[in-house]
């Protein structure tokens, strides 16, 4: 029988800075100057005001030759073609989703960017247009990949590969996009028994890693077995850990959810949400990062 | 109330993995999320405590004001309470759209309160048919992370526990009219006793088994759920069912078993917090909103 703990709160301390990899980076808060030199081009996140460089969001500055912007720390997701995105369908249109994003306005699926059962290309009939809420509904989370980006900032997602599609069981989480590093491939099987998709906009899906790879279905057949208690314990475990990370502020990659999951095995699973485990964790994690990069 | 729109999968997961009681974020059935308490954070009410239980934030103030009591109760002050749902909560808050939720979770904070066995309200008159201490208890809803009608209760209790009000003497002049004399001492005040103050415990029913302190995502898998109210000695005072589905009267006699136990733990780790807070004094660090 668990004891219902309740505690006091603590103040928050300062993130300890000398852990930091690297050199300082410079933040700005919004209205900051960044400098005063009028040779530079002002990127995203600065506006010229008063013969000086100001920042107009919190971030921190990036410099490249002359080009200067801020890349700010909290947003919503800006899409750049390429991502790899998993979203949640709010509406259905006459031929196309609307996806939510974590973005300002919410994304588009067209009927034709979405694959087809089996894999077939041709073109969408009447009949696909009748059928599209057989495909996807409301509340349905999918992985797919930005193809475009229109003028006023939404983002046109395609599901054109067999590794794309509706998503079966499992945890979402949602962190801010910041914290999400970019890297090759977000699709990662990790060591510990689950399989987990880094959505750049900051949507986390972990599942139960798929016995075979059945390609002809694509994700249109969704499979609601219950799934073991073991995969349930390594996803409840895992989805504790992102969150501790998320909490510390530390960047979401394959290699550090690896080690954060294997720094919490020594904790119940439902001990690694309190806030001391929380550090206790994410420092033995940041650790042993920098040991790897030095 | 707020809720989370999940797809047929993730219901289908998180109703199996309850049955084999390993919740999404590892908790058993019987398990509550973290909390944290903390009394006398609103310097200009009599009492005021916030709750914050797992995404869930509750502020809660009590002010103390010089009523006339009710006519069917003359002897006795009364409480009355107000509910905000704010819409720093969900964006459904804004304007109007909380009013719903805040008329509910009203009537059923004036249900429970009803007792009279709850609160000594007779400690609370002055003068008989003419003067009362009225306690405007005041709820803020800050953010909505499920189960909030347990945070709202926790609050209330904390913020009961920490009200004072100040103590009056009633004088009487040579004609024989009443004059009402506060005392000079800030701190000479009188404490409610908060012990039969019950608890709320929500058990949502998912799948074949309940939940208890369930998530946004957990209610939205939940057809049916009872809220029960628990005394620190385990007795039930009150009972309602919110929901649209159905209960089996089998499953309601387990939920009642299972809100008397958790009930009982909750009242003792509550009034441990509520003691050892008390203990500090003033020289506690008091956190706030902006630790």
């Amino acid at each position: 029988m668990a004891a219902i703990e309740i505690r006091l709160p603590v103040a928050r301390k300062l993130v300890v800075q000398s852990l930091a990899q690297g050199s300082d980076k410079h933040l700005v808060a919004p209205g900051d100057t960044i400098t005063t030199d009028t040779g530079y081009m002002r990127g995203h996140g600065t506006y010229m005001g008063d013969e000086k460089l100001v920042a107009s969001v919190a971030g921190a500055v990036e410099r490249v030759n002359k080009l200067i912007c801020v890349k700010a720390l909290k947003t919503r997701y800006n899409g750049e073609v390429g991502d790899i995105v998993v979203g949640r369908v709010t509406e259905v249109q006459q031929k196309r989703w609307k996806v939510e994003t974590n973005a300002r306005l919410d994304s588009v699926l067209l009927l034709s960017s979405m694959n087809l059962p089996g894999g077939e290309l041709r073109r969408r009939s009447a009949e696909d247009e009748l059928a599209m809420r057989d495909y996807l509904q409301e509340g349905d989370l999918i992985s797919a990949e930005v193809q475009a980006v229109f003028s006023d900032g939404a983002v046109s997602l395609h599901t054109r590969s067999l590794k794309y599609g509706k998503l079966g069981q499992g945890v979402l989480v949602q962190v801010s996009p910041s914290l999400v590093k970019r890297q090759k491939t977000h699709f990662h099987d990790l060591p510990c028994g689950a399989s987990v998709i880094l959505g750049n906009n900051g949507f986390i899906w972990i599942y139960p890693t798929p016995e075979q790879k059945d390609e002809e279905a694509g994700g249109f057949v969704t499979n609601l077995e219950p799934v073991s208690l073991h995969d349930r314990e390594v996803i409840s475990r895992l989805r504790n850990c992102i969150l501790a990370l998320v909490a510390q502020k530390l960047m979401l990659y394959d290699t550090s959810i690896v080690y954060c999951y294997e720094a919490s095995l020594p904790h119940q699973i439902k001990d690694v949400l309190k806030p001391e485990v929380m550090q206790e964790i994410v420092l033995e994690t940041r650790q042993r990062l920098l040991e790897l990069e030095g | 109330m707020a809720s989370v729109v999940l797809s047929e999968a993730e219901k289908v997961y998180i109703v199996h993995g309850i049955q084999e009681d390993l919740r999404v974020d590892g908790r058993g059935c019987e398990d509550y999320r973290c909390i944290e308490v903390e009394t006398d954070v609103v310097s200009n009410t009599s009492g005021s405590a916030r709750v914050k239980l797992g995404h869930t934030d509750i502020l809660v103030g009590v002010k103390a004001e010089m009523g006339t009591p009710k006519l069917e109760n003359p002897n006795e002050g009364y409480l009355e309470f107000f509910v905000d749902c704010s819409a720093n909560a969900t964006p459904e808050f804004e304007g109007r759209g909380g009013e719903e939720l805040a008329t509910e979770i009203v009537n059923t904070l004036y249900r429970i309160f009803s007792n009279e066995s709850t609160i000594d309200v007779k400690s609370l008159c002055i003068n008989p048919r003419e003067h009362c201490w009225v306690l405007y208890v005041d709820v803020l809803l800050l953010e909505c992370g499920g189960n909030l009608f347990d945070a709202i209760s926790i609050a209330v209790k904390a913020a009961l526990f920490n009200t004072r009000i100040p103590k009056v003497r009633v004088l009487e002049d040579e004609e024989g009219s009443k004059e009402i004399e506060l005392s000079d001492d800030p701190y000479d005040c009188i404490r409610l006793n908060v012990e039969n103050v019950p608890c709320i415990i929500t058990l949502s029913k998912i799948g074949c088994r309940h939940v208890v302190d369930a998530t946004l995502q957990e209610e939205a898998c939940s057809l049916a759920s009872l809220l029960l109210s628990v005394t620190s000695r385990g007795t039930l005072t009150c009972m309602k069912k919110l929901g649209n589905g159905s209960l089996d009267p089998e499953s309601i006699f387990e939920m009642m078993e299972t809100g008397k136990r958790v009930g009982k733990m909750l009242h003792t780790s509550l009034q441990k917090i509520l003691d050892k807070e008390e203990s500090l004094g003033t020289t506690r660090q008091k956190v706030g909103f902006l630790g």
